[in-house]
């Protein structure tokens, strides 16, 4: 079974953290995935930097920005990874956009995340019907997990779609914003993750953006399986280095 | 072989939506109702009288006599210059706003390179009493100041895209991002043939006015409705793509584009897309453009703010490789001659942007009776500093 399906099997709410590989140092990349394993982290996104992420904030552009700077590469990314599998259990998933992995070939990429043990992707620029109809087939042969972003403004209807099509979790984006622009969450917020609690989904929903804390984890978990951090983590990197990983995660929960 | 949109928003291999699912109600919303609202005969009658009272339409095709015979061929200039505005971009933006307004939308967001779509932008918002947001890169406001006044005087707010390379691919993504956080209010209105499904198309019928004029101008001057040629200067491709529209199932008639070489094609500052790009994703839409092996989209360069964009319109990615279209490229030096060419041949200061088709001539010799028909798409007042340091005037 994939890991990421064994992890959504657990009895407890799952933390997920997102980082970008190549930030803050070009060799980061392993320490800051087994640092984040050892603190009790549930799953990782491997942020794989682009030049222009449309979806994202300033934190995750400007940490983009730097690890392309640094010299990250969609082929550095994965000899950095090749032995990961050798010390890391958690469900790992890199997000990225489709440019980069349309260039090195959507099929290699797939076969190489399988050699080295990732479990899924996240591709916000890869819309759910473009996958369907081109991709879908080569991601499962390589027993890769795509999972979909859903919005407050996403119909029901596509989110029937949506789960459909989706053998892992659902992403549920918190508010209709980029990464790392909201603080909090208000009934709006409230009233939308019970909605879509109700709806009985097929798939596990993870919510993301605009979690930060102890408290947006907790909220954003009352109904759903687990949240994702990510321009929150960025920043702290930023801030205190990697270094203080373990302080910042047991802050969470 | 079609060179329309098909109903999965491609041209052959080219176009689509690839955009993260933020943005897929807006762009849904657009997808399924552009064409309704735009046969509407309300709209056509709106969008009508706007380009005739407002803009100045029809522009005029004016028989260049003496450019005609420097070349030895008969030469016509499309002048879309003439345009409120000075040039092509109003079209479109006058277009979008009634589109806007259809919709229920009361908030405009736009991007901007060189100022010129921000300028038109501003004006039908202005026009309509919409609130309107424009994002230009940091370094283009610097460069472009005057145009950053006019759209001030317009009532626009100006914002600054400080991300990446803090020019028109991060003014670009900083609207989207405003988009995405805006989801129900705002309507941004792209101002070239690229983005994702239905922009290009949409962007390319409100353009494809300059070809519907040309056909019926032609046939009275000339007898005829198809010329042998249309050229136009490519950088997303707007002015091109309306140009071209009317011509691209008439074989006889042949389609010339003029993409800015920079300072030349291989000398690492260039906009030549269709030379140095290759297919991929940018800003919604799966198209040529120039990147790193990687995938990392670079930072293209001309020396006309206009054109150095480093992606080009799906429909010009898909000319392209059939062969429909006949590409060229043009360097910075190529493109200041022309433009003084035709200011000193017909009184015409041309956008430098402009100026590029104009250098067409260098690269080919047409028949003497060949009829060409040049998209003079804007006029060159916004670029005197440009010709000033150049030409040292």
């Amino acid at each position: 079974m994939n890991r990421i399906n064994t992890a959504l099997e657990q009895d407890k709410k799952l933390l997920s953290i997102y980082f970008t590989a190549g930030y803050p140092s070009l060799n980061d990349t392993k320490k800051i995935i087994q640092d984040l394993e050892k603190s009790g982290v549930d799953m990782i996104e491997i942020g794989l930097p682009f030049s222009d992420p449309l979806a994202d904030g300033p934190t995750i552009q400007e940490s983009s920005t730097v690890a392309l700077k640094n010299g990250m590469t969609t082929k550095l990314l994965f000899e950095q990874l090749a032995d990961i599998r050798q010390s890391v259990k958690i469900p790992l998933i890199i997000m990225g956009y489709f440019n980069p992995m349309m260039q090195y070939g959507v099929e290699a990429f797939c076969a190489k995340c399988q050699e080295i043990g990732i479990d899924g992707l996240i591709i916000p620029d890869l819309p759910v019907a473009e996958y369907h109809e081109q991709y879908q087939e080569t991601f499962e042969k390589y027993g890769l997990i795509n999972v979909f972003l859903i919005t407050p403004q996403t119909s029901e209807e596509r989110i029937r779609f949506i789960d459909s099509v989706s053998n892992g979790f659902i992403y549920m984006v918190s508010s209709a914003s980029v990464t790392g622009s909201t603080s909090g969450f208000g009934n709006t917020q409230e009233a939308y993750f019970e909605r879509i609690a109700n709806m009985n989904l097929k798939a596990s929903q993870i919510v993301g953006f605009g979690i930060s804390d102890n408290e947006t984890f907790t909220q954003a978990t009352k109904t759903a399986k687990g949240a994702i951090i990510g321009s929150a983590f960025i920043n702290n990197l930023t801030n205190n280095g990697v270094e203080s990983i373990d302080n910042f995660i047991k802050g969470i929960r | 072989m079609s060179y329309q949109v098909n109903e999965k928003g491609y041209y052959g291999d080219f176009g689509g939506a690839y955009i993260p699912e933020m943005l897929y109600p807006n762009v849904e919303e657009l997808r399924s109702t552009y064409l309704n609202i735009m046969n509407e005969p309300s709209f056509k009658e709106e969008f009508d009288q706007l380009l005739r009272d407002y803009v100045g339409r029809p522009s005029p095709l004016y028989y260049a006599k003496r450019l005609s015979e420097k070349h030895n061929t008969k030469v016509y200039l499309k002048r879309e210059d003439l345009n409120h505005t000075g040039a092509h971009k109003v079209n479109n933006t006058i277009g979008q706003i009634l589109v806007a307004k259809k919709l229920g939308k009361n908030r405009i967001i736009a991007e901007t390179g060189a100022g010129q779509h921000g300028v038109a932008t501003a004006t039908v918002c202005a026009l309509m009493g919409i609130e309107c947001i424009v994002y230009m890169g940091e370094i283009d406001i610097k460069r472009q100041a005057p145009n950053v006044a006019r759209m001030k005087m317009l009532g626009a707010e100006v914002r600054p895209a400080k991300s990446g390379s803090k020019t028109l691919k991060d003014a670009t993504n900083e609207a989207i991002r405003d988009w995405i956080n805006n989801p129900v209010d705002t309507h941004y209105i792209i101002g070239s043939a690229i983005g994702p499904h239905p922009y290009p198309d949409m962007v390319t019928r409100f353009q494809s006015i300059i070809s519907e004029e040309i056909k019926w101008q032609l046939k009275e001057k000339e007898g005829r409705e198809n010329p042998d040629y249309v050229v136009a200067c490519i950088g997303g491709g707007s002015n091109a793509a309306g140009t071209y529209y009317h011509f691209l199932d008439e074989p006889s008639v042949g389609i010339i584009a003029v993409e800015a070489a920079g300072k030349g094609v291989n000398s690492g500052e260039s906009a030549a897309t269709s030379q140095l790009g290759k297919e991929g994703i940018i800003h919604g839409c799966k198209t040529l453009l120039m990147q790193t092996p990687d995938g990392q989209i670079t930072e293209p360069y001309s020396i006309s703010a206009g054109l150095d964009y480093p992606g080009v319109g799906p429909l010009h990615s898909h000319l392209y490789k059939t062969g429909r279209g006949e590409f060229y490229s043009v360097t910075d030096d190529d493109a200041m001659t022309a433009g003084l060419e035709l200011s000193q041949l017909e009184g015409i200061i041309p956008a430098i942007e402009t100026s590029h088709a104009l250098a067409i001539f260098n690269d080919k010799q047409f028949k003497p009776d060949d009829i060409v028909v040049i998209s003079l798409s804007g006029r060159g007042d916004k670029d005197l500093n440009t010709y000033i340091d150049y030409f040292k005037l």
